[in-house]
């Protein structure tokens, strides 16, 4: 693997705290998915990409912002590997490369006057500490 | 003094190559005690052991110690070597230097330092031994066998047919089994009762065979060669001896609300029933539960028309205790309950069902008949979905199902699809499957077969959603090499459904002292060598209790149980080990510590005048049944006054070895 590749597999794994080599290949997440068709990667692809590193064509593919965040590959997987949540560290690896915007938890107090919602703080601070 | 021997062993390059023999055995020689050390290749060869018993005749040696691998290994061997050239076997130690040290370390010098300090420790044990004679225990010829499936059955009819009692006690009112419960049977296709049910007949009519059915086992006490088991054996409110069998009263019953069992619950049964045509015993037995007779004093229905005079409301439980040389546990399995698991619907709709239950509705003595009829309309099914793999193969504690591959579910979900297509070759049989695994003699065959010649249509990959659509079951699922979603509208789906030990397995397995692997399969006393005994001594395993398997290698393992059960029945006495506790009246003071932590309840209690220097008086002591105690050390440890000492174990001799660890 090229170094890029191999950074950015990392750094999908890390977010997401996923281990695809416990995938048994079986597809019962791709057999799960309510949005299988309108996706052109399928949760077992984005398990399979990830391991074998095609990151970059993954982050290039809609089916990133296609995927519903339904979680159910993540419940129905029999081995744990919780596809969804790969789905959403290539996501947000995206996101966070697109503008070159990414905020760390530490940022975020400076945005917090008290117009922001409680709640609106505590999402982001779940979604953004990773 | 004792005259000692070091006899260090190479292992090949299994010891030598991380610790130095030699140093070894140069390091110890001027130990006190010691008058001898060698090293040499394989110890346990026949090379190796002249080595030590020419060294015993020629210095003289009352005591050796072996540096090799474990004793769980080679100290039988070496007891017989030092034993034939005239030494007490128990005057032989073994120093664990491979398993406990070459294999685990890498660094030479340390592992070269650490075998010499175990060698020394033995040493020092050694040098604390005494003789011990080992007793003897009677055998009783006779085995008890736990289940009586095919598993059971089996080996029931192989210790027999060598001229030995057997019981086989059963839970259910039959034996049989599940292969009772299958239609036909994979890899040949011969119908499950044809082939069965002769056997079933066969155990029945042998002499040396006793069945208890209707039956548990409640309390198991004893050891290898005399065992003693206490039996229930429930009310069946039917003599035994009086009931022919003619099924009158099964008609004639008026409460029909009991499932029946034998049908997988698919159909009704009276209160008073036989589980199927062939069963064996060949006798009715009342269902409590549903006797309206016995819940309300009405009816007797059955009682007026058995000719027989075989019903006996009165009929109470019978206690049975016996005793066995032998026990096998043939106890076999369930298939897991799928609901759990709802993405399968199995809990919602009638015609998703179990493969278990698909073989009740394709048998001819099943709930249709035999004609595939679906549970919810009795309509004939004309698309059936088979999903593989349900509940196996899971991540290990997950509520998603069981971490092992059930194994049986491949082949049977092709003999499934293959005796559908062949009966109805107008209905579609889709299967779904992660892997198909057929290994076996004429399975992979047989499964192409289903593919090739049936056009069963098998999809790689796994149902996510089943879901009722009108009268339809809506399968959502992947086929992964077509790299698409699939909807197959269904009017079945048949879950394989993994398969698990009978729920009352760990009970026996706890009643037996007999170890049990995570899941509740026994476990066998070595995974490749001693595949069909437990590690318990006198008990033996047969059939699905100790891992899935087929019908096949169920029988074959119901043989190699029994061929060993032959060979325990076949001698009169047991060497019995005479490393086992006892107790110093004179420093006990009878306060009970030990007999609560004994697994073996080998400690009782006396009443007892003790004499020794400045006490005479009658206390209450400690004693062990030599027997019963398998020298496990519990009491030692516990016992307050240090009044429990293991022979071979002694404190002094265990203190030893640790001084002598610790001086390094
Ligand atoms: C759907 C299905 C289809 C199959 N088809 C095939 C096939 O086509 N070919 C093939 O080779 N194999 C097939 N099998 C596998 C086959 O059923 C098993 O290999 C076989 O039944 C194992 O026999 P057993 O005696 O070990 O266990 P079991 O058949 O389960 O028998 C165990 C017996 O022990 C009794 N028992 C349990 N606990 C106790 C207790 N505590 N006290 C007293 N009695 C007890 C039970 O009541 C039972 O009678 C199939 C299995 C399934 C589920
Ligand atoms: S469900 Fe899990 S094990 Fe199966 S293919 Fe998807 S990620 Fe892999
Ligand atoms: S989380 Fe995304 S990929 Fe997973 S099932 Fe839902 S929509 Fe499909
Ligand atoms: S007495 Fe009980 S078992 Fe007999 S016929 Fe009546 S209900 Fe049935
Ligand atoms: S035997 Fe086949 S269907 Fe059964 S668990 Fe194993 S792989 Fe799955």
């Amino acid at each position: 693997m090229e170094n890029n590749a191999k950074f950015l597999t990392e750094t999908a794994l890390r977010i997401s705290g996923v281990n695809p080599r416990k995938c048994m290949k079986c597809g019962k997440c791709s057999g799960t998915c309510p949005n299988y068709d309108a996706m052109e990667y399928h949760p077992h692809q984005f398990v399979a990409m990830v391991e074998k590193g095609q990151i970059e064509k993954l982050m290039q593919s809609k089916s990133i912002y296609l995927c519903l965040s339904c979680m159910a590959c993540v419940e129905r997987c029999p081995r744990g590997v919780e596809p969804g949540k790969l789905v959403e560290a290539v996501r947000l690896m995206q996101i966070r490369q697109q503008d070159k915007n990414h905020k760390g938890a530490r940022d975020i107090p400076e945005f917090a006057d008290e117009s922001v919602p409680q709640q609106l703080l505590m999402a982001a601070m779940r979604k953004y500490r990773k | 003094m004792q005259k000692i021997g070091v006899f260090v062993c190479w292992c090949g390059s299994n010891i030598a190559a991380t610790v130095d023999v030699e140093a070894v055995a140069e390091a110890v020689k001027n130990e006190p005690g010691v008058v001898f050390s060698a090293n040499y290749q394989y110890m346990c060869s026949a090379a190796g052991q002249k080595l030590i018993q020419d060294a015993i005749h020629e210095h003289h040696l009352t005591g050796i110690v072996v540096c090799s691998c474990s004793p769980r290994m080679h100290e039988a061997t070496f007891r017989k070597t030092a034993e034939s050239a005239g030494l007490n076997p128990y005057m032989v130690e073994i120093a664990n230097i491979r398993e406990q040290c070459s294999w685990i370390h890498k660094d030479k010098e340390e592992a070269t330092a650490k075998a010499i300090v175990l060698a020394k420790a033995a040493i020092s044990k050694l040098r604390n031994d005494t003789p011990l004679q080992a007793g003897t225990s009677a055998v009783t010829k006779r085995c008890l066998v736990i289940g009586g499936g095919i598993a059971g059955i089996q080996t029931a009819l192989d210790v027999a047919d060598a001229g030995y009692e057997v019981d086989i006690v059963e839970q259910r009112p039959t034996i049989g089994g599940r292969m009772a419960q299958l239609d036909k049977t994979f890899p040949t296709l011969d119908c499950a009762a044809c082939i069965l049910t002769p056997k079933m007949v066969e155990a029945s009519q042998n002499e040396k065979i006793n069945i208890i059915s209707y039956a548990k086992v409640e309390k198991v006490s004893g050891f290898v060669g005399s065992f003693k088991a206490t039996i229930r054996k429930k009310a069946r409110f039917v003599d035994e001896t009086k009931c022919t069998g003619c099924s009158l009263c099964t008609t004639k019953c008026p409460s029909r609300k009991g499932k029946n069992e034998f049908n997988m619950n698919l159909d009704n049964r009276g209160a008073i029933y036989i589980p199927f045509a062939q069963a064996i015993p060949n006798v009715a037995v009342i269902d409590p539960e549903q006797c309206i007779k016995l819940k309300t004093g009405k009816c007797g229905l059955c009682e007026k028309v058995c000719s027989a005079g075989a019903i006996n409301y009165k009929q109470e439980d019978e206690l049975i205790e016996r005793e066995y040389g032998a026990i096998v546990v043939a106890t076999g399995f369930k298939p897991i309950d799928p609901s759990p698991l709802n993405e399968f619907g199995y809990a919602d709709n009638a015609d998703v069902v179990t493969s278990l239950e698909f073989e009740r509705l394709m048998n001819a003595a099943g709930p249709t008949k035999g004609t595939l009829l679906r549970p919810s309309d009795g309509k004939h099914p004309k698309t059936i979905v088979f999903i593989q793999c349900v509940g196996s193969r899971c991540e290990e504690n997950t509520k998603r199902g069981k971490p092992y591959c059930s194994k049986i579910c491949c082949m049977y979900t092709a003999k499934h699809a293959m005796l559908v297509r062949e009966k109805y070759p107008d209905t579609d049989v889709h299967v779904f499957y992660i892997d198909v695994r057929t290994p076996g003699k004429n399975f992979d065959e047989f499964y192409r077969r289903a593919a090739e010649q049936y056009g069963v249509d098998y999809i790689k990959g796994m149902v996510g959603k089943v879901a009722k659509e009108g009268d339809k079951l809506m399968v959502q699922g992947s086929d992964l090499i077509n790299n698409e979603q699939v909807h197959i509208a269904a009017d079945m789906v048949v879950l394989a459904t993994a398969i698990e030990p009978d729920p009352t397995a760990r009970s026996i397995g706890t009643m037996l002292t007999a170890s049990m692997d995570t899941n509740d399969f026994f476990t066998e006393a070595h995974p490749k060598l001693r595949p069909v005994e437990s590690p318990t001594a006198g008990i033996f395993l047969s059939g699905v209790a100790q891992g899935p398997k087929d019908i096949p290698e169920t029988v074959a393992q119901a043989g190699a149980a029994a061929s060993k059960v032959i060979g325990l029945l076949a001698k009169d006495h047991l060497v019995t080990n005479p490393c086992v506790a006892q107790s110093n009246e004179l420093m006990c003071n009878g306060c009970s510590q030990c007999e609560k932590v004994c697994p073996y309840g080998a400690i009782t209690y006396v009443e007892k005048e003790v004499r020794g220097p400045g006490v005479r008086e009658v206390r209450r002591v400690a004693q062990v049944n030599p027997a019963v105690c398998q020298g496990c050390g519990a009491c030692t440890v516990t016992c307050p006054s240090g009044a429990m000492d293991l022979k071979g174990f002694s404190n002094k001799q265990i203190l030893a070895e640790v001084d002598a660890i610790c001086r390094w």
